[in-house]
């Protein structure tokens, strides 16, 4: 590996400040980049990483602050100027068309190219790089039909077809099981050798102690720091991202199940390509447990809770709730026996943004009295549950009138879980519930999980987050191309490898190699 | 059999080609990601314009190249509302078709009843003698045989060239097409013109080359078959061409009953080419179903603003 | 760094911005039309003011103004309801159609002596005819997806042409000398007018529909269901909220009541199904819907108003000899200025000057 060189500054941004409506994002924050380092990115859900970055792609204009690359100042109107001063971006959501080929997607807002694409010199350049790097693709393969680690290779090798000389990867590792992602780390540390400097944003110490030469740490938009990996520890980052001490351990007493009250009997379900996303998934929540569901992004986790819950169609197979055959019935239905769903994507299923707090609050209950009384709603009744809410579950608005579209993540997440958790209902099923969450809504969530645990409720946990399912699940499965891959009784004292190895689609425990497959996303 | 066929095929190919260039024109707007449903007054307004510039100048090609400008223009303004000012683009198509509409009505009320010389047509030599085929698409005036090179140019354009590829990224995915520095309030516009452009020369057809005429609302809701027939078409110049050569062929031979005095009343005979573009849009609904929404322009109909947080 | 313009979504509309806009809009459309009304050789002046003295000069004016906005309110609350699911209703046109022919076989031929029963009668004919007119629409969308938008349309064309068909044909009046019309409908169903005016009792329905849609919509089970599928399909579908069964009846209600305005405007006015029959209602009845930002009490408002633009369209035609279809342009103009004014309503632009960190103006 090369070693950084502290005097040549590849970028350097000063007092970068950038404001949206209402939001300050990034407040006078500084950040540097030298030749041949990783630099890492720190901070909690909302700290502004993405932000910062965005203005160093060209994608947002700062307010005010000072951008330099190789010592000349510059001001970026668009990705385009970024990308011809050397930097490239691999952003979460990749930036590809999934309908075209991946040798299609490489030229994607090229300048210079004739009319007539010269496809042979375009692929031959693919695989000097592919070769060169360790990012095997093929360049003929439609983006859709590749799985999601491959999609990462495109969209790295995107930025390195057009000569990027800063690489900027934001939370690179959370679709990826640990072997792809070690895997990344030698494809990142090869370039750092050749004298490439790497930015690479997270909110994982774990992989920010190990991959990174330099750390900054922002908090609440503000530049909480600048220090060096190897003299710094897990314990003085996370103070410094979160701003006082934080504790890492989570109170978790010991499970006793009761009776099953979820179980799925070989059910297999389509997804809406019409290609399978479950083939025979077998397993059972009881009471009193929390069952944690493991597996890279698009393996079916999502599918399962959906066939659950009634909202994808399971084609064969059972589904028990409490015993009953609820197999392919309405969600009325499973909602009425208390099963409970809060979705991943809170805007999109679990609330309407354009109605406002109260008359979100009432999605799952306006049909039962006293909401609603002979086909009325009773809008003081209405006011009366969201206030509660509100107030028990800490949900922080200017009034339950507000449009939910302005609330904070972390806040709609609040909202979702107390109304999902007001009841105690029997069963929930969480899916990613804490993603995106800072650390003390993410805490509060976990909290009520527990809680829910404790008080004899099934939960189903669903998370991309292996931490906090090891820590979390009393068991656990993992998934993989809607197959259960195995069953761990002992989540924590399972060796993360095997874990991982079942994630990548081995049962047997023994290295798999990579294969390219028609992969789907959930 | 080729005395059916050949009138038949004839005027199909004759009665479909203002259909046809509608719905060239709206695919190439669409693939891009806009949706524009105004195509209706754009055509009555291409249609008027080509005729007052014939008319006037005495040169039919004049008027096609003045429609296809007032197309353009038409274009500029619905793009400037759903791009720049990010305006609902269903409800400017709509506006479009209203103001379109009456605007031709208003202008061309001198135009009625008067007729031009228009475009003549042409057999292409060799072509025209082959049986069957021969007459039946190489017999008309020169703006049909534009169109037949208009749909192997955009067949080419959209798979293999760079301009192409683009263009399908913004309309595929507007947020990656920005993030890799295409421009895609730029592509949006430009393509947009275009595709109105054309949709104008459909028009343009109709009274410069079709009828020789001006007549108000004389494009009939052609404009909106040309919408069905893109999702019928699943956005393929090709298959479009199959698509509007149908429906003037059912135009056509609606016509000609109508012309042998059948018993069959006119006001039923007219409902066909309706009836056949819901008959059209669901058999592709419901055979091609996934098929199309996969087959369609990803974000067709969103607006894109680059500063939208989640 | 230069001055930028920044575009900045808005979190809040401040209140008095959400009535102002609207109306820039309305004034912004009628400066334009007088621009391109003078470059038609029309004298604007006398075209606006031929216009004003119509529809409000008189109190004949002002109740041929209401007659106008009668079936307007009815038809705008129609879109307004079928929008609330994000389903557009273009097919209005058809429905009125439909259910005047409707109403036309009720007394053509099962006509009885009895006047409530045969208004009964006229009522549920139309209501049915328009509701399942658009319901068919409204089936194709949910079941396959089918886009409503063509689908109401085409079937427009096709209402026309089935009411020329009667007209010209099988329903003809024999003593009408050729013209193309039905014979006079006779007293049993025929709706009350007023004070010697055209005004006919229709009215009643057009003030009580929009109030009992606000009701609904803001009050009832049902209503907040639509609201919410209209709002986010997918959190409906997670409510457990059944879809299409929602879709189909909103379009059937839609076009029921488009159907009903079509038996008022026969029953009240008309008299008989004849060529000209809707002066394109269901299409300004939109412009009027989204005019109204869809608020049901501010349709009756703007269904006035724009009684007042058709009013002094007829009156246009025989003056100045415009054709009718010449209010489509103003009418196209407001749209397109009331779409652009939904950008202030949405956004707002700063202006950064770069020495000062704060903005220092704010362009509306």
């Amino acid at each position: 590996m090369g070693a950084p060189d502290p005097s040549r500054l590849l970028v350097r941004m000063e007092k970068i400040t950038k404001r949206f409506a209402g939001v300050t994002a990034n407040l006078e924050v500084d950040f540097n980049v030298r030749a041949g380092e990783v630099h890492a990115l720190l901070g909690e859900n909302g700290a502004g990483k993405s932000t910062l970055m965005s203005v160093l792609y060209g994608l947002y204009r700062a307010d005010s602050g000072s951008l330099s690359i190789d010592g000349k100042e510059v001001a970026f109107s668009s990705p385009r100027d970024a990308i011809a001063a050397g930097i490239g971006m691999v952003h979460q959501h990749f930036m590809l068309i999934r309908s075209q080929t991946v040798w299609e997607n490489m030229i994607l807002g090229l300048e210079g190219l004739p009319s007539i694409l010269p496809k042979r010199v375009i692929r031959d350049r693919i695989n000097e790089l592919s070769q060169r790097y360790g990012l095997l693709v093929d360049p003929d393969a439609s983006v859709w039909q590749l799985s999601i680690g491959e999609q990462q290779r495109v969209a790295i090798l995107q930025m390195l077809y057009r000569s990027a000389n800063i690489l900027i990867l934001d939370e690179p590792t959370a679709v990826l099981t640990p072997q792809e992602a070690e895997h990344l780390f030698e494809t990142v540390r090869q370039m750092t050798s050749e004298g490439h400097g790497v930015v690479f944003i997270s909110h994982k110490m774990d992989e920010v102690m190990g991959l990174s030469d330099r750390v900054t740490i922002l908090r609440k938009g503000r530049h909480a720091g600048t220090v060096d990996t190897s003299s710094t520890t897990k314990e003085k980052l996370a103070e410094m991202m979160v701003g006082q001490k934080v504790i890492f351990q989570i109170e978790k007493k010991a499970a006793s199940p009761g009776r099953s009250v979820i179980e799925c009997r070989d059910v297999h379900a389509l997804n809406d390509r019409g290609f399978p996303a479950l083939s025979g998934v077998t397993l059972s929540v009881r009471e009193g447990e929390i069952v944690g569901v493991a597996g890279v992004a698009g393996n079916g986790q999502l599918s399962l809770c959906e066939a659950i819950v009634g909202l994808r169609r399971a084609e064969s197979g059972r589904i028990l709730i409490n015993g009953n055959d609820m197999t392919n019935t309405s969600p009325k239905v499973v909602i009425d026996s208390g099963i409970h769903y809060i979705p991943a994507d809170r805007k999109g299923t679990g609330l309407v943004p354009n109605m406002n707090v109260s008359e979100n609050s009432i999605l799952k209950r306006y049909w039962n009295r006293p909401v609603s009384k002979r086909g009325f709603i009773v809008w003081r009744e209405v006011f009366q549950f969201a206030r509660e809410l509100v107030s028990r579950y800490n949900v922080s608005t200017p009034s339950i009138g507000t449009p939910v579209r302005n609330l904070s993540g972390g806040n709609l997440q609040k909202l979702m879980l107390g109304r999902e958790l007001s009841d105690s209902p029997k069963a929930i099923i969480a899916a990613h519930p804490t993603w995106g969450l800072d650390v003390a809504a993410t805490k509060f969530v976990r909290e009520q999980l527990l809680a829910a645990r404790d008080s004899g409720g099934a939960v189903l946990l669903v998370s991309e987050d292996l931490d906090e399912l090891l820590a979390m699940s009393d068991r656990m499965v993992v998934m993989f191309k809607g197959r259960i891959m195995g069953e761990l009784d002992d989540p924590a004292e399972t060796p993360l490898e095997k874990i991982g190895l079942m994630m990548a689609g081995d049962r047997s425990g023994e290295p798999l190699e990579a294969a390219i497959e028609e992969g789907e996303t959930a | 059999m080729e005395f059916i066929l050949v009138p038949i095929l004839t005027a199909a190919v004759r009665s479909g080609t203002p259909i046809l260039y509608a719905t060239l024109g709206e695919i190439v707007t669409e693939k891009g990601g806009i949706l524009n449903l105004g195509l209706e007054g754009i055509m009555l307004l291409g249609a008027y314009a080509g005729f007052a510039v014939s008319y006037s100048t005495g040169n039919a090609w004049l008027g096609i190249a003045g429609a296809f400008c007032v197309g353009m223009l038409l274009g500029l303004v619905h793009s400037f509302i759903c791009v720049t000012l990010k305006g609902n683009q269903v409800v400017s198509g709509l506006a479009m078709t209203m103001f379109g509409t009456g605007a031709s009505s208003i202008l061309g009320r001198d135009y009625v009843g008067v007729t031009i010389e228009g475009l003549d047509k042409i057999s292409v030599p060799l072509l025209s003698d082959i049986p069957i085929i021969g007459p039946a698409f190489f017999r008309h005036d020169a703006l049909i045989y534009c169109s037949y090179a208009l749909v192997i140019f955009l067949c080419w354009f959209f798979a293999s060239t760079r301009q192409g590829l683009y263009l399908r990224a913004v309309g595929d995915n507007p947020r990656a097409a920005d993030a890799m520095g295409i421009s895609v309030a730029k592509t949006m516009y430009f393509y947009t013109m275009i595709g109105a452009g054309i949709v104008a020369v459909g028009g343009a057809h109709m009274s410069v080359a079709y009828t020789k005429m001006w007549a108000e609302h004389m494009t009939a809701g052609r404009g909106w078959i040309a919408v069905a027939l893109v999702i019928f078409a699943i956005w393929h110049p090709a298959r479009a061409a199959f698509g509007a050569y149908l429906f003037g062929g059912v135009e056509a031979f609606q016509l000609r009953l109508q012309a042998a005095g059948t018993t069959i009343p006119a006001p039923i005979l007219m409902m066909m080419p309706y009836l056949m573009t819901i008959g059209v849009l669901l058999f592709i609904s419901i055979r091609k179903g996934k098929g199309i929404v996969y087959g369609a322009p990803a974000a067709l109909g969103l607006p894109f603003f680059r500063e939208e947080r989640d | 760094m230069r001055l930028s313009l920044k575009v900045e979504p808005r979190i809040e509309t401040p209140r008095f911005l959400g009535f102002m806009i609207p109306v820039a809009s309305l004034v912004s459309a009628l400066l334009v039309g007088a621009v391109f009304l003078h470059f038609m050789g029309v004298s604007p002046v006398r075209a606006y003011s031929t216009i004003i003295r119509a529809s409000l000069g008189d109190s004949y004016g002002i109740s041929e103004t209401i007659v106008k906005a009668i079936p307007l309110t009815m038809v705008a609350i129609a879109v307004m309801l079928a929008f609330t699911m994000l389903i557009w209703n273009i097919g209005c046109e058809g429905q009125i159609f439909m259910g005047a022919i409707a109403s036309a076989a009720v007394v053509r031929y099962f006509s009885v002596d009895s006047r409530p029963l045969m208004f009964i009668m006229l009522f549920a004919a139309s209501a049915t005819a328009g509701g399942v007119w658009a319901a068919i629409a409204g089936f194709f969308r949910a079941k396959w997806n089918v886009n409503e938008i063509i689908t109401t349309l085409m079937l427009n064309y096709v209402a026309i042409n089935f009411f020329n068909y009667f007209i010209y044909g099988p329903w003809r009046d024999p003593t009408s000398l050729g013209f193309p019309m039905t014979p006079l409908f006779p007293s049993t169903a025929r709706l009350t007018c007023y004070c010697g005016t055209r005004v006919h009792a229709g009215l009643i329905l057009a003030l009580l529909l929009p109030l009992i849609s606000w009701v609904v919509l803001r009050f009832t089970r049902w209503g907040y269901e639509i609201r919410v599928i209209g709002e986010n399909p997918k959190a409906a579908g997670f409510a457990g909220m059944n879809y299409v069964k929602n879709v189909v009846l909103v379009m059937f209600i839609s076009g029921a009541i488009a159907g009903v305005a079509g038996m008022c405007e026969l029953s009240g006015l008309q008299g008989r199904l004849q060529a000209g029959f809707s002066g394109g209602y269901g299409y300004t009845a939109i412009i009027v819907a989204w005019l109204a930002r869809l608020h049901p009490i501010a349709i009756i408002l703007v269904s006035f108003l724009l009684g007042v633009l058709l009013v002094g369209g007829e009156t246009l035609q025989i003056v100045m000899r415009l054709p009718l279809s010449s209010m489509l342009v103003l009418q196209g103009l407001i749209l397109f200025f009331v779409l652009g004014g939904e950008f202030f309503r949405k956004f707002r632009i700063r202006v950064v000057w770069p020495e000062k960190q704060s903005p220092v103006k704010e362009g509306e």
